[in-house]
């Protein structure tokens, strides 16, 4: 029989954690849901868009009453939980129902906090919580005039924003001189505070409630030097306190919040708590995307993986007031030892201030140009070292290059029909429909149901920004972006598993690491693969089934199923002899079409996969050896003729090339890797756009890394100078080592740059010179390996199956 | 009607976790072992725009195709949701590890 998993509080992340648990195991448990308001389960975030009428109560909701019944889940609402029997397991509503329960998820979400002063029962005074406080407020606002707001925090400027939008006259009252003091410093609420004015806002700062006064109903609200404001309504936004009356009653330890461990259970392991009721590790939240985190650690338990781990998260805030752009994340209060870098336009209403604690932004506040906020975010979480680009980076990552997520500050001004992803080609329109449409919070969600960013992934910043735009500023990207659906570790927890733990195989580290599914996805087997060979190049079995058709048929697949072969030029020098034994081979198979790459290669389209061997054997035959066209591997090694012909010349830029390119071929990388040297500063291999180029000067050679020549372009860093060729040879692989050991699947040099600082990298490749010749010596053992030729072996009968039909009917 | 069965080979000409062509007059069919040795067989062509479904990686008891990355169910050819499309199928047997097909394609 199955388990009985009760949910109380029919909220967020209650029904957060319910979703997640079904897309994990949909059968362990008979689930019923209670909830003491009227309604299926709705977006929270939205209640201030629809107390302003940008959106409709129909907008918001996110599961209705069928979604519930079609998932076989008893809902109960306008019900509320009285008490929770733990001896008996089971909870009773206030109608006096008893329902038994095996486990149970407590989700019941805040109360608003009362200021306890004369006249805050009467009617007409109300908080900002749920649908029922929206529909007081604008039945107020039909026939009343005047409206009060407590509070100029976030919730209070919202409502005081929709109530003015609903045609009230609207009056502020803050304790503090400072609006939103917990969010921003003074000069950007001051910004703040200018701007809402001039809305129509009025405002009383440093102003203390003595009462409510009226009869039958609220008529004033009345100040302790005296003084009156006539209040047809009062919104009270003062503040939230975490729902632990029910679990108190039931026992619970409770602090601010009902307290849980990393797993999400309190002190009774058969009682979870998720959400704003919660308090873990001494910290609540009053957001949404920490307590989508919690769901899904939450549901990953009682899906019985028991292999996620909730670590606390860093928050960030945006104001949701159509018109203002403000953001705010972590600790801008400074102190001692912290740096402020400040930009301050009063004028253009445009203010930004980044906190930082060595080199690492430690808090953030914008005010009027808030497109980087996100980035800001990002780097704060990843504790990111930016002096590297600390001189710029208030001006924002398109002034840094642009391998990243770029694109952030487009999606706003984007039109409908504008495309996003081009690999898909999907449209603004599509994705936004799909997401106010399906109710869908996280980018995966958007990959699954429009195929955006599903491809190359470059659009992926772009999606994130309409996801954030489209929720209303209430979406943040997660912060352990998990590596697929798979599995809940990120890129990063599987590979320090790999190692950490010596796994060998694909096979033990997803039993090892408790893999959600039986045999990963497309996704996640080809990464894993990788991090075996690439940590335990002596050890590891590359597993055939996990590398995709491109690496397991070493050819490139083509549109219409058929290959390309593009065999290895070194440096791009050839001869008449090497250009004969092309044409032969070419005429000989019939290749539709020959063409030569931008790599300085011939690429031969259009042939059948039963023909590879054959023409693999014949180029073999003729000295070459596979171009790795088809890999995440290392390509080619673009060249100018440098000394040998040119006039300008410093350096032998091919046979720089030559060596390069013998060093390493056939070395497997997390993504495509490039490389290029350029015989003088003219840089006519354009060197500059590869993910390792060198350049040669009159003293030897510059070594450039992390460019990117492809979907956004991104010129490189200079690592260093250095006088000979052994050592550009050494700083080449030993670079790429660190590459291939520390970045994630499919992540090129360029954003891996950007991601771990470009000083981080010359640590390890240019100031430590014990650490840099062990790399080197890593990368040359991992060669030992790996550099084989496999179109030789192929031509021989190696994996002659992948080659052949199985058997041919008729015909 | 009894499908004629045809011998094609052996379980273990299929490599597991992938797939082998069977290759007709009409079509070419792909036939899929799994990783607990469960056999099926698809029309080599995936809904989305006809990519080689033999071609893509094996998980479970389904294929994503190497073109577009569509996931396609090996028991019954439909496409995952929220894809929408399904290729036919065909219904194999393996007894004393020799693999049969009927090459009469199973409607969708
Ligand atoms: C107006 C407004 C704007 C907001 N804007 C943002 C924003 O922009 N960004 C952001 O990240 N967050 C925002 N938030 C906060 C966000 O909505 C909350 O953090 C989130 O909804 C909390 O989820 P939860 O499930 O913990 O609680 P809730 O969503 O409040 O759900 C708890 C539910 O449990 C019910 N319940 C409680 N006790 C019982 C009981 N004994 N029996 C039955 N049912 C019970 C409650 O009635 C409620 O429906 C906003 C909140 C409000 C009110
Ligand atoms: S980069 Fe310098 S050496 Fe090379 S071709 Fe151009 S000008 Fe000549
Ligand atoms: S052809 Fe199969 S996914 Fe596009």
């Amino acid at each position: 029989m199955r388990q009985k998993l009760v949910l109380i509080g029919n909220g967020m992340a209650g029904m957060r954690t319910v979703e997640e648990l079904l897309k994990q195991d949909s059968d362990l448990y008979e689930i019923t849901v209670f909830g003491d308001e009227p309604h299926g389960n709705y977006n929270r975030i939205l209640l201030s868009p629809l107390l302003s009428g940008e959106k409709s109560l129909d907008d918001i909701m996110l599961n209705r009453t069928e979604w519930y019944a079609q998932n076989g889940i008893t809902l109960n609402t306008g019900k509320r939980i009285e008490s929770i029997d733990r001896k008996r397991r089971v909870v009773i509503a206030s109608d006096g129902a008893e329902t038994p329960y095996d486990r149970l998820i407590l989700a019941t979400g805040s109360r608003p906090f009362v200021i306890p002063i004369p006249g805050k029962d009467l009617p007409g005074v109300i908080s900002f919580r749920d649908i029922h406080d929206v529909e007081a407020m604008l039945e107020s606002s039909r026939t009343g005039k005047h409206a009060v707001v407590i509070g100029g925090g976030l919730l209070g400027l919202e409502a005081a924003n929709g109530l003015m939008k609903q045609g009230m006259d609207v009056t502020v009252v803050h304790l503090l001189d400072t609006l939103m003091e917990r969010q921003l410093d003074k000069p950007a609420a001051t910004l703040l505070k200018a701007s809402l004015e001039a809305r129509g806002l009025r405002f009383l700062m440093q102003a203390r409630t003595e009462a409510f006064v009226g009869e039958d109903r609220v008529t004033a609200v009345r100040f302790e030097d005296g003084h009156e404001v006539p209040a047809d309504l009062v919104v009270m936004a003062v503040g939230i306190r975490p729902n632990t009356e029910l679990a108190t009653r039931a026992g619970l330890y409770c602090e601010r919040g009902v307290v849980v461990d990393d797993t999400l259970q309190t002190y009774d392991p058969r009682i979870y708590a998720v959400g704003e009721c919660v308090q873990h590790r001494g910290e609540t939240y009053g957001l949404v995307a920490p307590l989508f985190e919690q769901a899904r650690v939450c549901a990953n338990h009682l899906a019985q993986y028991g292999i996620a781990r909730y670590e606390g998260s860093v928050t960030s805030t945006k104001l949701k007031v159509t018109g203002i752009d403000l953001f705010s994340a972590g600790d801008f209060s400074g102190g001692d030892g912290a740096e402020e870098i400040v930009m301050q336009d009063a004028a253009g209403g445009v203010y930004k201030k980044l906190v930082l604690r060595d080199n690492r932004i430690e808090g953030a506040v914008l005010y009027g140009d808030t497109v980087e906020g996100a980035w800001y975010f990002q780097l704060m979480r990843e504790e990111t070292d930016i002096s590297d680009f600390r001189d710029r980076i208030l001006f924002g990552r398109h002034h840094l290059g642009d391998s990243g997520h770029g694109g952030q500050n487009q999606a706003v001004l984007m039109a409908n029909d504008a495309q996003v992803c081009d690999c898909n080609g999907v449209c603004k329109g599509d994705i936004v429909n799909a997401i106010t449409q399906k109710g869908l919070f996280t980018l995966d969600d958007v990959k699954t149901h429009t195929k955006a960013s599903a491809s190359c992934g470059s659009c992926t910043g772009l999606v994130e920004q309409i996801l954030a735009s489209t929720l209303g500023g209430d979406y943040e990207s997660p912060e352990h972006k998990p590596m697929c659906k798979c599995i809940d570790l990120t890129h990063d927890q599987v590979r320090a598993a790999i190692r950490d733990q010596h796994l060998k195989s694909v096979r033990s580290a997803m039993d090892f690491m408790e893999w959600k599914t039986p045999d990963g996805c497309a996704a996640c087997r080809p990464a894993l693969n990788y991090y075996l060979i690439s940590t335990w190049p002596e050890e590891a079995a590359d597993e055939y089934q996990s590398r995709f058709i491109n690496e397991r048929a070493h050819a490139n697949i083509q549109k219409d199923g058929t290959y390309s072969v593009v065999p290895r030029i070194f440096g791009g020098e050839t001869s008449p002899a090497q250009l004969r034994a092309l044409a032969e081979v070419a005429e000989k198979y019939d290749v539709p079409t020959v063409k030569i790459t931008g790599g300085q290669r011939i690429d031969m389209l259009g042939l059948r996969k039963e023909q590879l061997p054959g023409i693999w054997g014949d180029l073999a035959a003729a000295g070459f050896v596979s171009g790795h066209a088809y890999g995440k591997a290392m390509r080619t090694v673009k060249t100018c003729v440098g000394s040998q012909w040119c006039r300008f010349g410093v350096q032998d830029s091919t046979r720089m090339g030559i060596e390069l390119e013998k060093l390493t071929w056939g070395s497997w990388t997390p993504h495509k890797f490039k490389l290029a040297v350029s015989g003088c500063p003219r840089n006519c291999a354009e060197a500059t756009i590869k993910d390792f180029g060198v350049v040669a000067i009159d003293s030897g050679w510059e070594l450039h890394v992390g460019g990117n020549g492809g979907v956004k372009v991104r010129a490189t860093d200079l690592l260093c100078r250095v006088e000979t060729e052994t050592e550009v040879l050494e700083y080449c692989g030993a670079f790429m080592q660190v590459y291939r050991e520390e970045a994630r699947y499919l992540e090129r040099t360029a954003p891996w740059v950007e991601r771990v600082g470009l000083s981080y990298v010359k640590q390890r490749v240019v100031e430590d010179e014990i650490g840099r010749k062990a790399l080197f010596r890593r990368f040359l053992d991992s060669q030992e390996i790996y550099q084989f030729d496999p179109w030789e072996q192929r031509a021989r009968g190696v994996d002659e199956h992948e080659f052949t039909v199985m058997r041919q009917v008729g015909g | 009607m009894d499908p004629e069965w045809l011998e094609v080979g052996h379980l273990e000409d299929i490599p597991r976790l992938g797939a082998r062509v069977v290759r007709t007059p009409q079509e070419d069919i792909a036939v899929f072992r799994t990783a607990g040795d469960e056999v099926f067989a698809l029309r080599d062509k995936c809904p989305h725009k006809g990519g080689p479904l033999s071609q893509g990686i094996v998980h479970d008891r389904s294929v994503t195709c190497p073109l577009h990355n569509w996931c396609i169910h090996l028991d019954s050819g439909k496409a995952r949701a929220p894809d929408e499309g399904s290729t036919v199928r065909y219904d194999v047997r393996v007894e004393n590890r020799t693999v049969y097909l009927s090459l009469s394609p199973v409607a969708p």
